[in-house]
């Protein structure tokens, strides 16, 4: 079984109902669980497993849940939060499996719930997943229904109750503290952190926000173990993931591989069909507009945490977008900053001020009336922009395609300077 | 920003008659809209963390959000217009101006550029004679652009109302737009 989470999703058939879900081995992670297990074995197989957030961060999950507050003297309610609202320019897997599966992501939430002692949780859903929010609707009425979620689930004592909550569409309510606030009915921005929200959450509640992939992978380490969950993937990390691959390419789509399993070239040319006639590689974003560029040399790096890593990017969300020869590096860049700049929620100054100019220098160069002194300013701003000036990742994530594109595609840059026009055009 | 780009006309709604009434309090609202809010607040720990599903319900049934709705949502969950005012105007989804009878979502993040939302993007201003952020004459359509609509394997991408198009062409925007009246 080397694609658990989507082994029962084909593109054109219909989502799963309740009952097709139970015949596939559906919610028996959760009798096993409600039957067998504490919370503290829970947390620790998850631990064990080495699952590592799919959002973007990487984040250890179990490690995550470690720093909620358990026992008696826990405040309550606690929250599990699911975020469904994938946004990251590039990616597409969360809607994969939200529109494929909805009840393994109901299951895998009350499995973490369970894992927490959590009495409510939410799915925080983009508000352009419509089929996604139908479908969810129903399958959290059917659960409800068959005693999967409500009060004493199943004769366990444990309760949770879930709600589907639709946003109003803005990048920043990704942020796990921003969707805090978005669900508080408040502006979408960042908190402070310390505290975290597992410590003081949605309502100054302890919380724990996880990605929908994540969630989804819960109800198989909790059926087949932590160690068959490590043997799948290869390297450091376990498990499998969600690849996709969007631009100019033959075949462009989304495929469940075991971690690290693949390397660039391969998901570009044997899963996404090579490019296009007629163009050629000449960039990729590994996982969404916010990671650092690869090109070609990083060709046969291998798709993982580390790896990725260890050649200047970050695996991110795993959903690649290809930059292809025909398309301007600057225009490719700018595209990126004004949606950044536009999606700032202002809160911090370097974040607010920085990246409009950093938008307006990046179209004046793309209009062919950009200097050498824009280029040392952009060389700044993804300084003063970068990792510890803000109090989300939004700026620094912003920079990282800049500073990459300064690096490897100067030259493209630097025409555009002494050629007066964008060379593309 | 979005909200900021639309450049329409005043509407001569019942909003506006409203308003020349004074009818500015929370009885601006109709009793389905003040029963839709009520269930929202029940469901959360204190009156204004139900701002946004307000905001949604209202704009459900009257299309945006005028400054009555503002005073009116705010006077209901004994917030000041400004608080209600710094949330309605940050989501993008929200529409402080009045749009057409359908929303048209272009989609303009990445995924779409390098595959040519631009030429998209040309082809409607030709066909509805509107840039993003105006509506056209009829009041048939208003024309956004949106960030990533989670479509980039079948880029480019556009929404109309709740309907998702993908693999969008130049050649079949006619065919798609004949869907709205």
């Amino acid at each position: 079984m080397e694609h658990p989470l989507t082994q029962y999703i084909h593109p054109g058939c219909p989502a799963f109902d309740l009952h097709e879900y139970e015949m596939t081995g559906g919610y028996s992670a959760l009798q096993k669980v409600l039957t067998s297990m504490s919370y503290q074995e829970v947390q620790k197989l998850v631990q064990d497993s080495g699952l590592k957030g799919r959002g973007g961060a990487g984040f250890n999950t179990g490690m995550k849940w470690s720093f909620v507050p358990m026992g008696n003297d826990a405040p309550h309610p606690k929250y599990l939060i699911a975020n469904a609202d994938e946004m990251e320019p590039g990616t597409f897997k969360d809607r994969m499996l939200l529109e494929g599966n909805p009840h393994q992501l109901i299951e895998g939430m009350i499995l973490a719930a369970y894992a927490i002692q959590a009495d409510i949780s939410y799915i925080f859903l983009r508000w352009a997943y419509k089929k996604a929010a139908q479908l969810l609707r129903k399958s959290i009425h059917e659960a409800y229904a068959a005693g999967y979620l409500g009060k004493n689930i199943r004769g366990s004592g444990f309760s949770l109750e879930m709600h589907l909550h639709t946003g109003v569409g803005r990048y920043m309510c990704g942020e796990e503290t921003a969707l805090l606030n978005a669900l508080e009915g408040k502006r979408a921005t960042p908190r402070s952190k310390p505290p975290f929200p597992q410590i003081s959450g949605l309502y100054g509640k302890p919380t724990i926000v996880n990605n929908v992939e994540t969630l989804c992978n819960l109800p198989h380490i909790v059926n087949n173990g932590a160690e068959w969950f490590r043997g799948l993937g290869s390297g450091d990390d376990g498990g499998t993931k969600l690849y996709g691959v969007s631009g100019k390419v033959n075949n462009p789509g989304c495929w469940e591989l075991p971690i690290g399993s693949v390397t660039v070239r391969e998901l570009v040319e044997e899963y996404a069909g090579g490019m296009k006639n007629g163009y050629q590689l000449k960039g990729i974003l590994p996982g969404g507009a916010s990671t650092d560029f690869l090109t070609t040399e990083h060709l046969d790096v291998k798709m993982d945490f580390a790896s990725v890593q260890a050649a200047g990017s970050r695996l991110g969300t795993g959903t690649m977008v290809v930059m292809d020869d025909a398309t301007c590096p600057v225009g490719f860049v700018h595209n990126l900053q004004h949606f950044f700049a536009q999606e700032s929620c202002g809160w911090c100054t370097p974040c607010r001020e920085g990246l409009p100019w950093v938008e307006k220098m990046l179209l004046s160069l793309e209009h062919g009336t950009g200097t050498n002194e824009d280029m040392e300013l952009l060389q700044m701003h993804t300084q003063w922009l970068g990792p510890g000036n803000t109090f989300c990742a939004l700026a620094p994530g912003a920079m990282e395609p800049l500073q990459s594109a300064l690096k490897y595609f100067r030259e493209d840059f630097e025409r555009h300077i002494t050629m007066h026009k964008c060379p593309y055009d | 920003m979005i909200e900021q780009k639309l450049n329409k006309k005043q509407s001569n709604s019942d909003n506006t008659a409203s308003y020349a009434e004074g009818v500015l309090k929370e009885h601006y609202l109709t009793d389905k809209e003040r029963t839709a809010i009520d269930h929202e607040i029940a469901m959360v720990p204190h009156k204004s963390a139900a701002v946004i599903e307000a905001l949604k319900i209202v704009q459900n049934n009257r299309r945006w959000i005028s400054d009555e709705s503002v005073n009116a949502i705010a006077a209901y969950l004994q917030m000041s217009p400004a608080e209600v005012d710094s949330v309605a105007t940050f989501y993008n989804l929200i529409f402080r101006k009045p749009v057409g009878r359908h929303v048209i979502l272009l989609c303009d993040s990445i995924s779409c550029y390098v595959m040519k939302y631009g030429d998209i993007y040309t082809a409607l201003q030709e066909k509805l004679r509107i840039r993003f952020g105006e509506t056209t004459g009829d009041d048939c359509f208003t024309l956004l652009p949106n960030a990533c609509l989670g479509c980039c394997d079948h880029a480019p991408a556009l929404m109309i109302d709740n309907d998702l198009y993908k693999d969008v062409t130049v050649t079949c925007l006619d065919r798609i737009l004949k869907k709205y009246t």
